[in-house]
């Protein structure tokens, strides 16, 4: 394994919108740090700001102060062509209607590669097919993408950004509605990949308990503060107590659990 | 195609023989020289055309439908055929208006061809604007419903104040036609339709982006302003200049990029392109030949022809397939 890099960075981050006068903050001075070969899960309560941290570190959004470096770069300067060969998603929305095979989906990955028309060359082929083998889809290449499970399609998702070949993937959510079996293969899949290809993986979720086991660093968003640290620390410190405001819901140290009193 | 083609040529009022059109189409002397000027100058050209409007509006339709992510999309149902109409019935009834060197060029068909795309691109523009609010696709087609009739309103006033012979005029060119256009016009037409459809080329990657939406595809590195300028340009030249000689025709753009979806069976824009040309082109040519059987004393509006052909086919596709796309 190569060694470990900082790909991604933040700096004095400042996260937000900007809506009418009123600037309205949702978190600051983020100083967070992001290396290959690692999987980050990012957790916090619904409306706390995850998705806007993600749009933010993506470059989809502006931040409101400080800065986003990709590979000591500042990710507001780069050509969103060659984001695009830097960092994959994976989204949470529905996609459209249309045709696509699980194989064109996955194929779609390479467009930032691909010449004006789309036509896809040898290698490209060969790192569709690799995408396929790492995630074990080959079974299901032929069939339309609205034919698959729930769960099928998020792997389907995940290989499509293999496809686009990119040290740094980041998934929206990939576990919602999905059940408990395909909400682990997807975490193991995710862990797998990063450990193996040494990419990374960066992605937010609501299963804080599976979270906790598999990732390698976990960044907790609170509406005070955000943490980021190896899970293990972020338990003997207490954060997750404070992650949920109600007071019926403690957590578990030992356990690693959320517990309802 | 070329069998489709030489049916249309052959078939008409007037009965050639198959062989005496293979003739004169080679160049050699046909049997009677009416034959040969028949088919040179009268069903050549409209065969011509029929090809034309039936490449250049159902690729419109196929880049329109995936654009606006509806299936229901194209150029003659979001309103751009009215749009065009609008300007035509502005330059053709109210040319009198206006100042008279100025209302020669507008009725020239260098004029007609720009009344009629700016018409086009005008409703596109006020489309493409609706749509950024409303992200529900049905509100979309509600609007451009809603564009066709006021389009409609406002030609009703015009032709209020109009003279029976300006009236005429305009009522023929909305029937839809693509006979009677002289070689030069063709010329005209088949190059705004090339160069609609080499716009499109350039809209094939991106709309292969956009099919798994927006944001998808700006992560993979697609500028969604340049694509979507580019194909409002392609569009309204297609649109546009296809009305400006043909009048609007319904149908085609919507019907056949669903047609050639259901035959290739694939989602990719490449295929598909090539593939709404050939059945546009064979679409088209298939609804001349209708529209002017032989035995019949008169030719049909070829507007008729398609909307009889082309309403039952979106029927059955929406019955019939549940995800459609």
């Amino acid at each position: 394994m190569s060694t470990n890099t900082n790909i991604i960075t933040t700096q004095e981050l400042s996260i937000g919108y900007h809506s009418k006068r009123i600037t309205n903050t949702i978190a600051s001075n983020l100083n967070l740090e992001l290396t290959s070969g690692q999987l980050y899960s990012l957790v916090g309560a619904n409306g706390v700001g995850k998705s806007t941290l993600l749009r933010t570190i993506t470059g989809i959004q502006k931040p409101l102060q400080g800065s986003v470096f990709l590979h000591e770069k500042s990710i507001h300067d780069i050509p969103s062509t060659a984001i695009a060969q830097e960092l994959s998603l994976v989204l949470t929305e529905k996609l459209p209607p249309n045709n696509l095979t699980v194989y064109e989906l996955i194929a779609l990955g390479r467009q930032p590669y691909t010449n004006w028309l789309g036509q896809l060359s040898a290698t490209d082929h060969e790192k569709i097919k690799q995408a396929i083998a790492l995630t074990q889809l080959e079974h299901l290449t032929n069939k339309k993408y609205y034919e698959i499970s729930d769960g099928q399609l998020q792997i389907v998702l995940i290989a499509r950004a293999l496809a686009q070949d990119t040290p740094i993937i980041i998934l929206d959510e990939p576990t919602t509605h999905l059940d408990l079996v395909h909400k682990v293969s997807v975490f193991k899949l995710l862990k797998k990949l990063s450990s193996e290809t040494n990419k990374c993986i960066l992605f937010s979720t609501h299963d804080i308990d599976l979270a906790i086991q598999l990732s390698d660093q976990m960044i907790v968003m609170t509406e005070n503060q955000v943490h980021q640290d190896q899970p293990c620390n972020l338990i003997t410190q207490g954060v997750f107590s404070s992650l949920f405001k109600d007071e019926s819901i403690a957590f578990d140290g030992e356990k690693g659990k959320f517990i309802i009193s | 195609m070329l069998l489709t083609l030489l049916l249309n040529i052959s078939m008409g009022q007037v009965a050639i023989p198959m062989k005496e059109v293979f003739k004169s189409l080679l160049g050699s002397q046909a049997e009677k020289e009416t034959w040969e000027y028949i088919i040179m100058n009268f069903r050549l050209p409209k065969a011509i055309a029929a090809i034309l409007v039936g490449m250049g509006l159902s690729v419109s339709g196929l880049l329109m439908q995936t654009f606006f992510r509806n299936p229901m999309a194209g150029p003659y149902v979001l309103g751009l055929s009215s749009g065009s109409s609008l300007g035509v019935a502005f330059v053709l009834l109210g040319a009198g208006f206006l100042p008279s060197f100025f209302s020669e060029f507008l009725l020239s068909s260098y004029g007609i061809i720009l009344a009629s795309c700016l018409g086009s691109l005008f409703v596109l523009l006020m489309i493409l604007v609706v749509s950024q609010r409303l992200r529900d696709t049905m509100s979309i087609l509600i609007v451009g419903l809603m564009f066709s009739s006021f389009t409609g309103a406002i030609v009703s006033v015009f032709s209020y104040f109009s003279s029976a012979e300006q009236l005429q005029k305009y009522t023929f060119w909305s029937m839809g036609s693509i006979g009677n256009l002289s070689w030069e016009s063709i010329m005209i037409l088949s190059v705004s339709v090339a160069f609609g459809l080499l716009v499109s080329l350039l809209t094939l990657k991106p709309l292969d982006a956009l099919l798994l939406g927006e944001n998808y595809a700006k992560s993979m590195g697609l500028n969604i302003k340049k694509a979507r300028l580019l194909l409002i340009l392609a569009t309204s030249i297609l649109a546009g200049s296809i009305t400006a000689f043909a009048g609007p025709i319904a149908f085609v753009g919507l019907a056949v990029p669903h047609l050639s979806k259901l035959i290739f069976q694939t989602s990719s824009h490449r295929i598909l392109f090539s593939g709404t040309l050939l059945i546009g082109a064979i679409i088209m040519l298939v609804c001349d030949t209708v529209s002017q059987m032989p035995g019949f004393e008169f030719t049909l509006p070829i507007n008729a022809i398609t909307s009889i052909i082309g309403a039952p086919v979106v029927v059955w596709l929406i019955v019939s397939k549940k995800n459609m796309s």
